[in-house]
């Protein structure tokens, strides 16, 4: 069991999403961040589905109530016990009774932390995701607070493995981490440039607004938040007005509202939008995008379909071997 | 069946079927959405019907190794998708459900009655009968869990939004929009113009089918009065 002391900013519980109901108009949701959220469960030797805490720029307080094996992924929020900072993207055994904490946010804008197990949430329509605007899913339908506690699944073989070898390596400061770490910094775009597709609309847009979208810098502003960034650079205009019929919208969707300035969808997008899409952010640079706080800056780069599946195919292999390596250490 | 496929993005593709909205449409998609939950394909994570398109959300991976790691996801998608509308049949005995949804008009729980009325030069009777006696067709849930996009309307009590939306509209209230009217299943701020309020819930995420209304089902409007509304059994 883990004790919430402080909760930070906003952390809460996700796994990778609410699939299959977004006909009935419910979002998808789930982490913003898909890669770091996988890495972190391989760490400990979890499904690479399991639930996680997300947790956005300002870290919590948590106790450990029992010796915990965790992994913190994507952003670097000095994360620290017993006054000693841990490292992010390996594995790490917390002992029993010790206290994590979070400081300044060095990198990034979302770190995830999985335990060895998986956090025990009761599934709300086939996913362990919270969901905040209908109070549904994760830990009660909502942000984790001071005093919350939340218990573990029964820990996978490989995971015991894992805190066995830990445990025989012992250690005075109240937590065992390895030397090694994932080399995560090749699975992001260094100077947050974005590649994206031309969205189902773009032809509408003025030529003028097209060249401007690949060319020009747009900033994050702080209207941001899950469900999507408010962009601000050039404005972007349509040839004449078009009445659009609502149709579905993703993860990465870019979408133009009547004032030109495009707001980039995420994780907790509604399920179908009404304004013309100019692009399509490519699968692969979606942690990019999760990892961006407002204030930043993002450029957009151009990728046909076509090579923004074959980087989602090469990036897949690339997990696949680093499972392996992992699996390898722990044997 | 004439159709068009477009991909959006890297792990989507948009069924486009006509580009008006209207029944025929409609019940195409139905037609397709029926094929899907009978025989969801294994690359397809879900679909997102709407009113003239069908999306489906598949996975890029699951494409590529069904593919024997052949041939581009997206080609295969597209080509699993040609085979999938080609063949699908008509289906005659489409079973059409009427759901009765019971509305208390007025009173505190639709606040901007007097509104619609007014804009209409009607008496807020005329509104209450308007509303009621017509049947809806639902075009597509979407924008919120459970909401329900409907055609049908009387443009006799049409009405503008609110210059200055709600922060907060109440579930389960009906209300008028523009040309448009919906029933509001989460509390969701909006500008709709409210006439009244349903005791039935539209979304339970503890159900399997966690919104009442599909896409395709017709609805009716029964008032009920203000007792009726408090009392009312779920």
């Amino acid at each position: 069991m883990i004790t919430i002391l402080k909760p930070g900013l906003l952390t809460t519980v996700q796994d990778s999403g609410r699939y299959g109901y977004q006909k009935y108009g419910v979002v998808a949701g789930g982490v913003m961040d898909q890669f770091a959220h996988v890495i972190a469960n391989i760490l400990v030797g979890n499904e690479k589905n399991s639930p996680v805490l997300e947790i956005t720029m300002v870290g919590p307080v948590i106790k450990f109530d029992q010796d915990t094996v965790i992994a913190i992924c994507g952003a670097d929020l000095s994360p620290a016990v017993n006054g000693k900072k841990i490292g992010n993207w390996r594995p790490v055994l917390i002992k029993k009774g010790s206290e994590l904490i979070f400081g300044n946010c060095q990198t990034g804008c979302r770190a995830y932390l999985a335990a060895a197990g998986g956090f025990k949430i009761p599934e709300v329509m086939d996913s362990k995701s919270t969901y905040l605007r209908a109070g549904i899913g994760g830990f009660q339908g909502r942000a984790l607070k001071k005093g919350d506690k939340l218990f573990l699944e029964a820990s996978s073989e490989l995971s015991n493995h894992l805190m066995q070898s830990f445990l025989k390596k012992g250690s005075s400061d109240g937590f065992v981490m390895t030397h090694w770490r994932i080399y995560w910094e090749t699975f992001y775009q260094k100077s947050s440039c974005i590649r994206v597709m031309k969205g189902r609309q773009y032809h509408l847009f003025k030529r003028r607004s097209q060249e401007y979208f690949f060319r020009d810098l747009f900033t994050v502003t702080t209207a941001s938040d899950r469900m999507g960034y408010r962009l601000q650079g050039p404005i972007l205009e349509l040839n004449g007005q078009k009445e659009m019929i609502s149709e579905a919208v993703s993860f990465g969707t870019i979408q133009v509202p009547a004032d030109g300035n495009p707001i980039l969808l995420l994780a907790d997008r509604q399920t179908t939008g009404g304004y013309p899409k100019i692009g399509e952010v490519a699968s692969v640079d979606l942690p990019t995008l999760a990892q961006v706080r407002p204030g930043d800056s993002l450029s957009f780069k151009e990728i046909t379909c076509e090579d923004a599946q074959l980087l989602l195919i090469e990036r897949e292999k690339r997990i696949e071997l680093l499972r392996k390596e992992i699996l390898l250490k722990f044997s | 069946m004439t159709y068009v496929l477009h991909p959006m993005g890297d792990h989507a593709v948009v069924i486009e079927i006509g580009s008006k909205i209207e029944s025929s449409a409609i019940q195409t998609i139905q037609e397709i959405t029926n094929y899907l939950d009978e025989t969801p394909p294994k690359w397809m994570i879900e679909y997102i019907p709407a009113f003239t398109t069908v999306t489906i959300v598949y996975d890029p991976i699951i494409a590529y190794k069904q593919s024997h790691q052949h041939s581009l996801p997206i080609d295969f998608i597209k080509l699993q998708l040609h085979e999938i509308l080609s063949n699908l049949t008509r289906n005659k005995s489409m079973t059409e459900r009427i759901i009765e949804i019971p509305v208390c008009y007025g009173e505190e729980y639709g606040p901007d009655i007097e509104t619609v009325a007014e804009v209409n030069g009607l008496s807020v009777d005329e509104v209450i009968e308007l509303h009621s006696s017509a049947n809806y067709l639902v075009y597509m849930i979407g924008f919120s869990p459970g909401f329900p996009y409907l055609g049908g309307m009387s443009e006799r009590i049409a009405t503008p939004r609110r210059k200055t939306p709600r922060l907060t509209i109440p579930a389960r209230s009906v209300g008028i929009a523009g040309m448009q009217t919906g029933i509001y299943p989460i509390d969701t701020p909006g500008g709709w113009q409210l006439i009244g309020r349903t005791p039935i819930k539209l979304f339970q995420p503890e159900k399997e089918q966690p919104s009442l209304l599909r896409a395709g089902d017709t609805v009716i409007f029964k008032p009920i009065s203000k007792k009726q509304f408090e009392n009312w059994e779920i």
